[in-house]
């Protein structure tokens, strides 16, 4: 019998020749990533009385949640973090000019395919766009990742979507992570590892496989992969130098569940307020006024993105009842979108650009929504209150729809505009 | 050995997520001051009333989305004794047994009690006992990676266990 990904990783990690789903093992961390979780973490940590890491060049920090920091406490808050880099001799630090978390460590070249990575946040599955395991844990946990470079895991089971086609205009992977959760819950993937294959994933652009690893979580997915192919190994050479071996699965590994999926006829898809998967195609939407549009965050703010925003909105302007605000995932997104003229594009149709962040994506700053009010974002949750007040609503879109929506402002089907 | 958790029932869904426990707008406040804002948006007035060794009685996927600690965290340190459901989402059960809340997965947990019941966890036997209804549960053993941290309070203790160790 062969083995899924997951389970080679983790048996490379844990010392193990093989390993079997629903089994313990004990793994070594290759990487540990903690953004302004940093700052809990070494509370943990110095209250326990730990002043070392393990290993100080596999922490990678980046402050991205409040930043720059919007009130006194956050900026203490981020003071303490900085000295804790200096004094755990964290090598990887980015403090500014820096971007999301989960948008910069791949940008920098610090995951590799066949890595088992931990985050102090649910999205660092996203890194299995490049073939890494990698998962969120919580604070106390990274604080023991930090002193031992251990953690526990149970093997999980695999499950395997098959995807084929090919995906109309102005339809994008976003669509069709919306679409999977719609059709298989928020559940589908509880505990497990998912295994993106087909046509349709080999073509998307490594951006667009980061987005759907990114969602895996929001049905549950413990670990989320797409194959190393040669996007993968191209993307790579010009970011790190590093060497790494890819990890592909067996062809009689164990599948709990193989699904097939075909997108040539795929519609854009909405996830309607609160869950993730209460998901309609946008033509069953309905008449839904929006005030704001969000092109934003880890799932969806890279180039590509930009880009499909701007093609969309190019000599149109936003509804003066829509505020449109546009946070590109990394510093290195916005240069590249201002040397492209997109920036320009952009704000030319009335889109407010602000620097690269989380800004609102988890109701921290830089955009809050008040009672009443909707928001179409193309961020990865739509939970209540989550962009403010309890009484908002957050609709989940691609990046076409959002800014299609902005124009009109009106939920509206970027195909027809 | 952690003992047995006696208090009454919140009865709660399936997919209650980390945003209605410690909503984003409130995490960056310290724990004394969050904790009173657990649950506010769906259960108005839970931060009051919870009282020590209370328990929840949940459904499907408790503790969904975010990974935020603060989640668990918060209903630890308003006196929640043990979180029983269906199922959890995994970052929210890793991070309850990191922090010393036992989060037990129980079969039946959803329809075996109501608000307000008196309603007993114990660890030792590994039953959920509803002093109410007079029903009661088993559930599986923790493994031993989990039963170390949960019997040290917490990962926090243990690493101060193994610093002086
Ligand atoms: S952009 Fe949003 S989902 Fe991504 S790390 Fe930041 S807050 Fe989390």
């Amino acid at each position: 019998m062969g083995a899924t990904v997951a389970q080679k990783i983790l048996a490379r990690a844990s010392g193990k020749e093989a390993v079997k789903p629903g089994e313990y093992v004990m793994a070594d961390i290759d990487l540990a990533m903690v953004h302004d979780s940093m700052g809990p973490v070494c509370e943990v940590l110095f209250r326990a009385g730990v002043d070392r890491v393990w290993d100080p060049d596999k922490i990678v920090c980046v402050l991205d949640h409040w930043n720059p920091p919007p009130t006194v406490r956050d900026a203490e808050t981020y003071k303490f973090i900085r000295a804790a880099v200096k004094k755990l001799g964290i090598k990887h630090f980015y403090g500014q000019n820096a971007g999301v978390c989960h948008q910069v460590l791949i940008e920098k070249g610090h995951i590799l395919p066949g890595m088992l990575v931990v985050g102090a946040d649910s999205h660092t599955i996203s890194y299995g766009a490049l073939g890494a395991a990698a998962s969120g844990i919580g604070h106390s946990e990274m604080a023991y990742v930090f002193t031992t470079g251990k953690l526990w895991f149970k093997v999980p089971e695999t499950i395997k979507f098959i995807i084929e086609g090919s995906l109309p205009p102005r339809v994008s992977s976003k669509d069709v992570i919306l679409s999977l959760a719609g059709k298989h819950s928020v559940e589908a993937a509880q505990y497990k590892a998912v295994e993106f294959a087909g046509t349709a994933c080999n073509d998307m652009s490594i951006a667009s496989r980061i987005t759907m690893c990114n969602m895996a979580v929001e049905i549950g997915a413990k670990f989320a992969f797409f194959e190393t192919d040669k996007k993968t190994t191209d993307y790579l050479r010009e970011r790190t130098k590093n060497p790494y071996s890819a990890v592909a699965a067996d062809s009689d590994a164990p599948y709990e569940a193989v699904y097939h999926e075909d997108v040539s006829g795929l519609e854009p898809q909405v996830a309607f307020p609160f869950s993730v998967d209460n998901v309609r195609p946008v033509s069953k939407a309905g008449d839904i006024k929006i005030h704001q549009a969000l092109l934003s965050s880890c799932t969806n703010a890279r180039l590509e993105d930009l880009r499909m925003a701007a093609e969309v909105m190019a000599g149109k302007k936003v509804h003066p009842d829509v505020r449109m605000l546009v946070i590109p995932a990394s510093w290195e997104v916005y240069r590249d979108a201002v040397r492209e003229g997109i920036m320009i594009s952009l704000s030319e149709s009335g889109a407010i650009i602000c620097n690269a962040g989380c800004g609102p994506c988890m109701g921290g700053h830089m955009g809050l929504l008040a009672s009443g009010e909707a928001c179409i974002a193309t961020i990865n949750r739509n939970f209540k209150g989550r962009m403010g007040s309890p009484e908002s609503e957050l609709y989940l879109a691609s990046p076409a729809t959002v800014a299609a929506s902005a124009i009109t402002g009106r939920i509206t089907d970027p195909r027809g505009l | 050995m952690i003992g047995k958790i006696k208090g009454r029932v919140w009865k709660f869904g399936d997919n209650v997520d980390t945003d209605v426990m410690t909503s984003g707008k409130y995490i960056n406040l310290p724990m004394d001051e969050l904790k009173s804002h657990a649950f506010e948006e769906v259960r108005p007035g839970f931060a009051q009333k919870a009282s020590p060794g209370d328990m929840i009685l949940a459904g499907r996927n408790f503790g969904c989305g975010s990974s935020r600690e603060t989640a668990p965290a918060a209903l630890k340190a308003l006196g929640i004794g043990a979180v029983v459901a269906e199922s959890f989402a995994r970052i929210f059960y890793r991070n309850s047994i990191a922090i010393g809340l036992p989060a037990i997965v129980c079969p039946g947990a959803a329809s075996l009690g109501n608000d307000g019941d008196e309603a007993e966890v114990n660890l030792a036997d590994r039953k959920v006992i509803n002093h109410t209804t007079g029903k009661v549960l088993d559930f599986q053993a923790f493994p031993d990676e989990m039963l170390r941290v949960l019997e040290c309070g917490g990962i926090e203790p243990l690493l101060k266990q193994m610093k002086n160790a």
